[in-house]
């Protein structure tokens, strides 16, 4: 039986696979992308942790992280169609100047 | 471990598949005699007795075209669209339960019910897998890299997923009046009669309902009056237009296999299921059998009755009337199931 | 035996799945396929959740996450149809292949693995899993409505202020 040790180091390498990309990648979606993995990272923790302790609190909480994220990504997704439509770009080093 | 009961499932997983790929060869015959017979001709009627192996001359010719890929289309996605497409429709059909309880004539004596995976949530999954084949056509579309296929292929997932909502809110008002995620409770749920012979259908207990679903049913899977889409005369046919043979055959047959679970899941959870008046429980496949029928019948009916909707007033249909409708119907139906004390 | 055996190859195999779609997400040049490898990982971590006793996490993360929110980011990546960085030292050298962010990476995961490894050994129970329930969906249901009830009805809010924000923020201006 996978212990709890084997879910949180799964969730420690995806979090940091997806910090990873956060700070490596130059592509505003890609980012975005690296977000979800983080975000995903903690829910499997979540839940291994509700699991461990026998509560339903776990999967109450990645519920929540769930709704949070797709909102996050909905208006994320909306900024980043917003700035391409100025720059035609999805570089962030293109944006890194406070006037149009 | 190779107990009666273990191979029987292997059986049955087998047999479920087998039953998949037949139904769609069967539909192909049935939407053809069917559409014929409607605009008084007659509809394939060469190929055996009464036409009935025109399915059979439909395969062998798709298997005999020439696999043709454009040059500028994506080659993975191109090859991987169909096969979504095709495994998302195979793999809704795992949790539907379609008979009770059978012993094969006594050679497994504590009877296997008739559903590959009996699973608690069996809502949810059956949801689930839905709204994944909508990456299927989106793929498609955009892989062929012609602007035909991409207009079809952005209109039909746009679609498909504004429907998914009314979809699921049909889902939840069943859920609320039978208590239960999984698809085998529910049906046990509508065994019985009222009055001596009224069946205790749901879908007397949920009118509104039975409709939400099947218009969101039938706007998922593309079907008339909902097939703008793939309309053969607005856009060529859509997403599918660059594909040739079996990749086209695996689009056609995942369409089909999709009416069939959503008229699997509609008899579950509306009709009864295998419940009827006459036969004992393990015999209630042949009820079943009949009511996925009626309804096959109904969805043929709707696409050579009915003219398409145009795709704005398609999308405004879903977002602005289906919805509010299904959302009162759960509203009013936890307010009564709260009152009446179901 | 035969249970424990298979639950351990599951998650093995899932676990690998989902680090392996992960890592090729953010290695893609083309946003499409690191979409649709970022579903493959999604999928791989619902089989996981249904390792854990949590059906209902693992149908809601398809539904939500696989079946929604990588849709539209689908449709996003199509809309905007830039499917390569424009820097030409991003296309000559690979975005992972950096000397720089590579090293300082790998001396964050030394240091990630070596915190692990003293949080993990730290003489306490491995913390295996309790023989405890499993949580049905009504249960969920129930503690939804009653303990979390007011970030239940936050959320609903909050899905309606994004809603409204995305289709005021991606509008083209009307000149």
């Amino acid at each position: 039986m996978p212990s709890l040790s084997h879910y949180l180091v799964l969730s420690a390498i995806l979090f940091s696979i997806g910090t990873a990309g956060v700070f490596v990648r130059r592509n505003l979606i890609t980012i975005l992308l690296s977000i979800e993995i983080m975000l995903n990272a903690v829910n499997l923790s979540f839940v291994a942790f509700g699991r461990a302790l026998g509560t339903a609190d776990g999967q109450i909480i990645v519920f929540f992280v769930m709704t949070v994220a797709a909102a996050e990504a909905a208006v994320g997704l909306a900024i980043v169609i917003g700035l391409f439509r100025h720059r035609e770009s999805l570089n962030p080093d293109m944006f890194t100047s406070l006037k149009w | 471990m190779l107990s009666p009961l273990f191979i029987g499932q292997i059986v049955l997983t087998l047999f479920v598949f087998v039953m998949l790929l037949s139904s769609a060869a069967g539909m192909v015959y049935m939407e053809r005699k069917v559409a014929a017979l409607m605009q008084q001709r007659l509809g394939p009627y060469r190929v055996g007795p009464r036409g009935l192996l025109q399915p059979l001359a439909d395969i062998i010719k798709l298997m005999f075209k020439e696999e043709l890929r454009p040059k500028a289309a994506d080659a993975l996605l191109f090859a991987l669209s169909p096969m979504i497409a095709a495994t998302c429709a195979f793999a809704a059909f795992a949790v539907v339960p379609f008979g009770g309880d059978v012993t094969v004539f006594g050679l497994i004596p504590e009877g296997i019910r008739l559903q590959v995976a009996d699973v608690n949530v069996a809502i949810l999954i059956v949801f689930a897998i839905g709204s994944m084949s909508v990456y299927g056509i989106v793929l498609a579309g955009w892989s062929s890299n012609s602007k035909y296929s991409l207009l079809g292929g952005l209109r039909s997932s746009a679609q498909m997923i504004s429907y998914e909502l009314s979809y699921g809110l049909s889902l939840a008002s069943v859920l609320v009046v039978g208590n239960s995620l999984s698809l085998t409770e529910i049906v046990n749920a509508q065994g019985g009669t009222w009055l001596g012979f009224i069946p205790k259908w749901f879908v007397f207990l949920q009118p509104v309902g039975f409709f939400v679903y099947m218009t969101a049913g039938i706007a998922e899977t593309n079907r008339a009056p909902f097939d703008f889409p793939e309309a053969e005369q607005e856009l060529v046919a859509g997403y599918h237009t660059e594909y040739s043979s079996m990749t086209f055959a695996m689009f056609f047959m995942a369409e089909y296999i999709n009416m069939v679970t959503v008229s699997a899941v509609a008899t579950d959870l509306f009709l009864g299921g295998w419940h009827g008046p006459f036969l004992p429980e393990s015999w209630g496949w042949i009820w079943f059998l009949l009511k996925v029928f009626a309804i096959l019948f109904f969805y043929v009916w709707m696409r050579w009755t009915l003219p398409r909707y145009r795709y704005d007033q398609l999308m405004r249909f879903g977002w602005k009337v289906l919805l509010p409708i299904a959302v009162i119907n759960l509203l009013v139906t936890a307010a009564g199931v709260l009152y009446f004390g179901l | 035996m035969v249970a424990f055996a298979l639950v351990m190859i599951s998650f093995y195999l899932l676990g690998s799945v989902a680090v392996i779609a992960s890592i090729l997400v953010i290695a893609q040049r083309n946003p499409i396929y690191s979409v649709l490898l970022l579903i493959a990982s999604f999928g791989a971590l619902s089989g996981l959740y249904v390792l854990l006793d949590a059906p209902f996490a693992a149908a809601i993360q398809i539904i939500v996450y696989a079946g929604a929110i990588m849709v539209l980011f689908l449709f996003v990546v199509m809309l905007l149809n830039a499917p390569h960085e424009d820097t030409e030292h991003d296309l000559r050298v690979h975005p992972l292949m950096r000397v720089g962010p590579m090293g300082f990476g790998v001396v964050l995961s030394l240091v990630l693995v070596a915190e692990l490894v003293v949080a993990l050994s730290a003489g306490r129970e491995p913390g295996s899993f309790s023989g405890g329930s499993t949580s049905s969906v009504a249960a969920i249901g129930r503690a939804l409505f009653t303990e979390y009830q007011f970030a239940f009805e936050v959320t609903s809010i909050l899905i309606l202020v994004a809603m409204v924000g995305a289709v005021v923020l991606a509008k083209k201006e009307s000149r």
